[in-house]
């Protein structure tokens, strides 16, 4: 019997992979009012926590088990725990962050249960749990005060120190992979990245590790400034399973910078799009059918081998890319030459 | 952008505190924005990646590090290319590297302290993802000859590769330079053993590099700059051919090796290369001759200082450049009767610049940032004027700013922040997931002149309803503004204005797009004189977005085929004779000159297919890309000249006009008036969703039944069969610039012939608007009768339809273009479509189809519906 692992790179070889998606624009879905985001145990907290979305694993926990279960049903390989922004530094705009470590167990094994109950139903098709660790809500290479551009509200060390209890964490509670996800600051990610082999270090075994960033507006870059391909040479160092970009543009505005990815990395590649861009009611209205077409030419092109679906993404997206999919081979992984590849906001690549 | 760099890599040396005195200085006494600007000019000269050394015994070298690496990383400009955390205290690279996002180098480890010491650091330096120096020095000492270099490196390189699982292409060994000619016999040989040690590393060391610190091998040279130049050159000039790969050099500093005057070189050469025992000596004594020589002084490019002040603060605005922001401020006070008016003019007009070029994306938010930190400085600087002149200019106030409860995002809002505040207004800025009723509360004890909330998620879009709602609730009157990247116009009009909505100048809700927008509306609003007639203004755009918005359905409801076809556009045949067309059949057009057609072309979208935005011809003037797009211009008249001459493409079209009367959604096109004999029927697709005040258009509504005597036509057209030919040839030359160049200009050939061959039978082949007159402009607008759809296009979706064109014109035999299996026309440059006169005809979308149509439409065309429904995926209102 080959393990998870094996399993995966397998499939990775075999076929193209989907990850579930968004679980935020599904949450909205069931109007929750501040009650709700308490329940009993939160009844009497001192301050405001509508809106905390991870907290629901706590405490309406149906909830979050039922999305995941519906993302499953629809084909998803691989879903991602309810932890965007469950570490510390996150939790701290809520006054929870002693609640960080409970918050990413509890969410873990909410996956790992769902994932056992439909892996049962089919033993044939592994489903993995990618154990979230969100971009907090802190940047570490840009200064909140624009009269003073040296100062920074959160250290490489404070990342490091939550993403390590956060790993721990989902590591615990069952996760199969790490996601490293929705990088805006490339530096958040290297101290995720480090906290992640500390925390790996610690628990004496590791997890295939997916790394996707963000690319936040028409320059291409990322919030902190880097190309894809910047962004890319940053982070290679922890070997990730895959790299990928998600969130933030729609299918159309994101596929150069996929293609470009496609081309640089060594590794495979994941895709998580949101549903088209907010529209001025701040929807995402890109239907499911309409998107995968993007998706699926995507596939065909041979530009990804995971799939998957950010913001205002349902289980329906989930499902046409699962059939769209279906039967395409998979990117093959390209052959690159031995370089020093260097980067500031643009990448160096000495020969 | 991808640095491709090839042979030797360029580091800059000059922000180092222990090479450049200059830059010590600097640091020394803390003048952070001199010492960013030591760094720009390295990369401006050309500098691949920069050393930063801050080792000093005075400094505090890790809090000097952290603080200069963190100012960088709001340099754009500088912190594009890599790093190279520079110094011999491990804490001092820790702490660099932790402020880094890109991936850099460290600058160096080495064997000196053991093996143990050597492997943490390495396993760290791998976890922080950064490539490394490694020194040839061991716990012994440096190595000095190339046996003792390779040997040392070779132990490094196997405990990093093989222990450590250290990347062998991220070391890079720093085998040691030192000075040569200092009259100490022993050290004649350093160079040679440099250059023999790096070429046996680089053999024996797979995918590794070398680099080393060039000035020392010159250091009993000092103080004669010209011949330390000319041993840079030679040296690295052997040390390259060996396989150094990068070195630190000053890249501004360094001779060209063919011009050191020949002597000079010479005697160099034997020094480097130690060719005798007298090399040295020979050099010292010819040295003092060229210590003279005149040393080409590279100055920054200051040319923009010559331009007019406007432009120059415009200039340091965009750039973020405050080096001489405070002589231009002044310069301009001097100017101005008010120093208000310095703000409210040339540095607001400067800001808008900034604003314009960050929502296109030409600049990205740390740039912003810095434009804002310049707009501050200017302000700064006027302030003790605005007190003194005690005229604080009629945009002064107090603003409140928030994000909404729910939302924590809050980089936006900082900026605005920041913006409103370099324009001499006061902030108070309440964070984020601020609660109305803090809010308001705050608001009516600061006595605020203006509320802005923002907000980056979309429930913070209801909050900010709410805080509308409850401001009119509680009687608030001042100005409340909405941003934030959820935002819009559209929802502010729809759903916030109406709840807070402008009486006069009371109350109002404005909604700001991007923050350097803000200044300009808040002026507005605390204008004693503007503000009324803003609010009318803007209260009257949200009255138009909300007509519009109303009008828009996006999610329309599907209707069966029948209720569509119920719904036809009912045109009124009665009191309408369709125009006959003055020659009938088909036409070739083989002759047309480009001459002619160039008058037709419509420019914009070929500045488009050159990622220019702008409409023509204002973009030959536009601020940003005018430049370019002139230049772009210039180019392809050049090459529409050429073509004229040169006759190598020649423009290819035809057109025909048939009898045809519609039969449900089909045009049947018949052989001549009898109407007997159908040669093909064209197929059309009716619009499919719930229209109320529109009709549900089909293109056949624009055709008469049978009875009424009626006309259709349809036409091709190429800017030149030789188009991939001409195109093939200029990539055997490895000129893209025309590649691209051609095939744009035969696409618009192809569209302007489309445009002349629709007005030729407006007015001559069908004639039904003889006495048409209409400029080129008109023409673009479309502000003519009849339309020409194209198949493939929103009103008649559907490919295969092409195939009717080609066999009603016989357009490959005549004219030779061709269909491919996709329905795709070649050449590329190609326009092909229907021709309807009708005075109602206009285009539209058809948009989505449902199944009850795309059965029908299948048994129509004559395809399977497997077939139609591959054809019309795009417009499939179903899951299939």
């Amino acid at each position: 019997m080959p393990t998870k692992l094996e399993q995966l790179k397998l499939a990775l070889q075999e076929r193209i992979l989907i990850l579930d998606g968004a679980m935020g624009t599904m949450i909205q879905k069931h109007k929750l009012e501040e009650e709700d985001y308490r329940g009993e145990r939160f009844a009497d907290w001192h301050i405001l926590i509508k809106g905390n979305n991870d907290l629901l694993s706590l405490t309406q926990p149906q909830i979050i088990e039922q999305i995941h279960r519906e993302y499953l049903e629809a084909g998803a390989d691989i879903i991602e725990t309810n932890t965007f922004n469950a570490t510390t530094i996150s939790m701290e705009d809520y006054e929870m962050a002693k609640f960080s470590r409970e918050i990413n167990l509890e969410s873990a094994k909410l996956a790992r249960k769902v994932c056992d109950e439909i892996e049962a139903k089919d033993p044939s098709k592994p489903r993995y749990v990618a154990g979230v660790l969100g971009p907090t809500s802190k940047t570490c290479s840009l200064s909140p005060d624009v009269n003073d551009p040296s100062f920074r509200n959160i250290t490489f060390d404070a990342l490091v120190e939550a993403y390590i209890e956060s790993t721990l964490a989902l590591m615990e509670g069952g996760s199969d992979i790490i996601l490293i996800e929705t990088i805006f600051d490339t530096l958040n990610s290297k101290a995720a990245a480090f906290g992640v082999e500390e925390a790996f270090e610690q628990a004496g075994r590791t997890l295939p590790v997916m790394i996707s960033g963000t690319i936040t507006d028409a320059s291409g870059r990322t919030l902190s400034g880097q190309t894809t391909e910047a962004f890319y040479n940053s982070i290679r160092h922890i070997k990730p399973i895959s790299i990928g970009l998600n969130c933030a543009l729609g299918p159309d505005l994101l596929r150069q910078y996929v293609e470009e990815l496609s081309g640089v990395c060594e590794t495979y590649t994941s895709v998580h799009p949101n549903a088209g861009l907010p529209n001025e009611f701040g929807e995402y209205d890109l239907e499911a059918y309409e998107m995968s077409v993007e998706m699926i030419d995507w596939a065909k092109c041979g530009f990804i081998n995971i799939v998957g679906g950010c913001c205002g993404t349902t289980p329906e997206h989930i499902k046409a890319f699962t059939d769209g999919v279906e039967g395409v081979s998979p990117r093959k992984l390209p052959e690159l030459e031995v370089k020093m590849r260097l980067s500031g906001l643009e990448a160096c690549n000495l020969n | 952008m991808t640095q491709q760099v090839a042979v030797f890599t360029n580091v800059g040396e000059r922000t180092n505190v222990t090479g450049s005195a200059r830059f010590k200085r600097l640091i020394m006494n803390e003048e952070y924005e001199e010492a960013l600007s030591v760094a720009r000019e390295q990369v401006e000269n050309g500098a691949q990646v920069i050393d930063i050394n801050m080792d000093e015994a005075m400094l505090d070298s890790k809090a000097a590090m952290v603080k200069f690496l963190n100012l960088i990383a709001a340099e754009p400009d500088i912190c594009k290319v890599p790093i190279m955390v520079d110094s011999s205290k491990w804490d001092v690279i820790e702490a660099g590297l932790k402020c880094i996002q890109g991936k850099a180098i460290v600058n160096s480890i080495s064997l000196k302290e053991g093996e143990n010491n050597f492997k943490h650091q390495a396993k760290l330096i791998k976890r922080f993802g950064a490539a490394a120096v490694v020194m040839a020095f061991d716990e012994t000492g440096q190595a000095e000859t190339q046996d003792r270099k390779f040997d040392i490196c070779k132990r490094a390189y196997d405990i990093l590769v093989n222990e450590i699982g250290f990347p062998a292409e991220d070391i890079i060994f720093d085998p040691n330079i030192f000075a040569v000619a200092t009259g100490i016999e022993e050290h004649d040989n350093y160079a040679v053993e440099f250059i023999e040690g790096t070429r046996r590393i680089k053999q024996g060391l797979p995918h590794c590099k070398v680099s080393g610190g060039v000035s020392n091998v010159s250091f009993s040279f000092r103080g004669n700059n010209p011949v330390r130049e000319a041993i840079h050159s030679v040296f690295l000039y052997h040390a390259i051919k060996a396989g150094m790969d990068m070195g630190i050099v000053n890249a501004s500093q360094l001779a060209v090796y063919d011009d050191i005057p020949l002597e000079l070189r010479n005697a160099v050469e034997d020094v480097v290369l130690n060719s005798d025992a007298e090399a040295g000596e020979r050099l010292v004594e010819i040295a003092p001759k060229y210590s003279g020589m005149a040393q080409e002084n590279k100055k920054e490019d200051l040319e923009w200082r010559t331009w007019s002040v406007k432009k120059r603060l415009e200039h340091a605005l965009v750039k973020g450049i405050t080096q001489f922001i405070e002589e231009d401020t002044e310069e301009c006070r001097l100017e101005a009767d008010l120093p208000i008016e310095v703000i409210e003019g040339p540095l607001m007009d400067g800001m808008n610049v900034v604003g314009d070029l960050f929502g296109a994306g030409k600049m990205f938010l740390p740039q912003v940032v810095k434009s804002a930190r310049v707009m501050k400085r200017a302000v700064a600087y006027l302030d003790p004027y605005i007190e003194a002149t005690k005229v604080k200019g009629s945009s002064n106030g107090k603003i409140l700013m928030a994000t909404v409860k729910g939302d924590v995002h809050d980089i936006g809002k900082n900026i605005v922040g920041v913006v409103l505040q370099c324009n001499n207004y006061e902030v108070i800025d309440l964070g984020v997931m601020v609660p109305t009723e803090t809010i308001l509360r705050t608001a009516k004890e600061q006595n605020v002149d203006i509320i802005g909330l923002s907000g980056l998620i979309t429930p913070s879009l209801d909050e900010m309803v709410h805080v509308a709602k409850e401001m009119t609730r509680q009687g608030f009157d001042i100005p409340l503004m909405i941003g934030g990247a959820t935002t819009s116009k559209a929802h502010t009009a729809v759903k916030i204005e109406p709840q807070y909505r402008a009486e006069g100048d009371k109350k109002g809700v404005v909604y700001v797009n991007n923050a350097s927008r803000a200044v300009g509306v808040v002026s507005n609003l605390l204008s004693e004189k503007n503000k009324t007639e803003f609010l009318q203004k803007t209260t009257g755009e949200y009255v138009k977005v909300r007509d519009q918005q109303a009008r828009k359905r996006p999610r329309s409801k599907p209707v069966t085929l029948a209720r569509a076809r119920a719904n036809a556009a009912k045109l009124d045949w009665n009191n309408y004779t369709p125009p006959v067309p003055k020659k009938l059949g088909i036409t070739e057009f083989k002759n047309v000159s480009i001459k002619t057609l160039r008058q037709y072309i419509d420019w914009t979208p070929y500045f488009m297919t050159w990622s220019l935005a702008g409409k023509y011809p204002r973009i030959l003037t536009d601020e940003i890309v005018g430049e370019e797009a002139q230049n772009l211009f210039k180019d392809a008249n050049l090459m529409l000249d050429e073509l004229e001459v040169s006759g190598k493409l020649q423009p290819l079209g035809i057109i025909g006009l048939f009898p045809a009367n519609r039969v449900e959604d089909d045009i049947e096109i018949y052989t001549d008036e009898t109407r007997s004999e159908i040669i093909t029927k064209s197929c059309q697709l009716r619009q499919q969703t719930e229209k109320t005040d529109f009709a549900n258009y089909c293109l056949t509504d624009y055709i008469a039944k049978r009875g009424v005597k009626d006309y259709f036509g349809c036409f091709a057209v190429t800017g030149g069969l030789a188009e991939d030919d001409i195109a093939d040839a200029f990539d055997v030359q490895q000129d893209d610039y025309n590649k691209i160049m051609i095939k744009a200009i035969a696409d618009r050939l192809a569209e302007a012939f489309a445009e002349y061959l629709h007005e030729k039978v407006r007015k001559e082949y069908w004639g039904y608007a003889t006495d048409e007159n209409l400029t080129n402009d008109e023409l673009i607008r479309e502000n003519y009768q009849g339309i020409r759809p194209a198949p493939g296009y929103p009103a008649c979706p559907e490919h295969t339809e092409k195939k009717k064109i080609w066999q009603l014109l016989d357009v490959e035999n005549r004219i030779g273009m061709k269909l491919t299996s996709s329905y795709a026309m070649w050449p590329g440059a190609a326009v092909s479509g229907w021709y309807f006169s009708h005075p109602d005809s206009k285009y539209y979308a058809v948009a989505a189809i449902q199944k009850d149509q795309v059965e029908d439409y299948a048994i129509r065309a004559d395809m399977s519906l497997e077939e139609a429904e591959r054809w019309l995926g795009p417009n499939l209102g179903y899951e299939n």
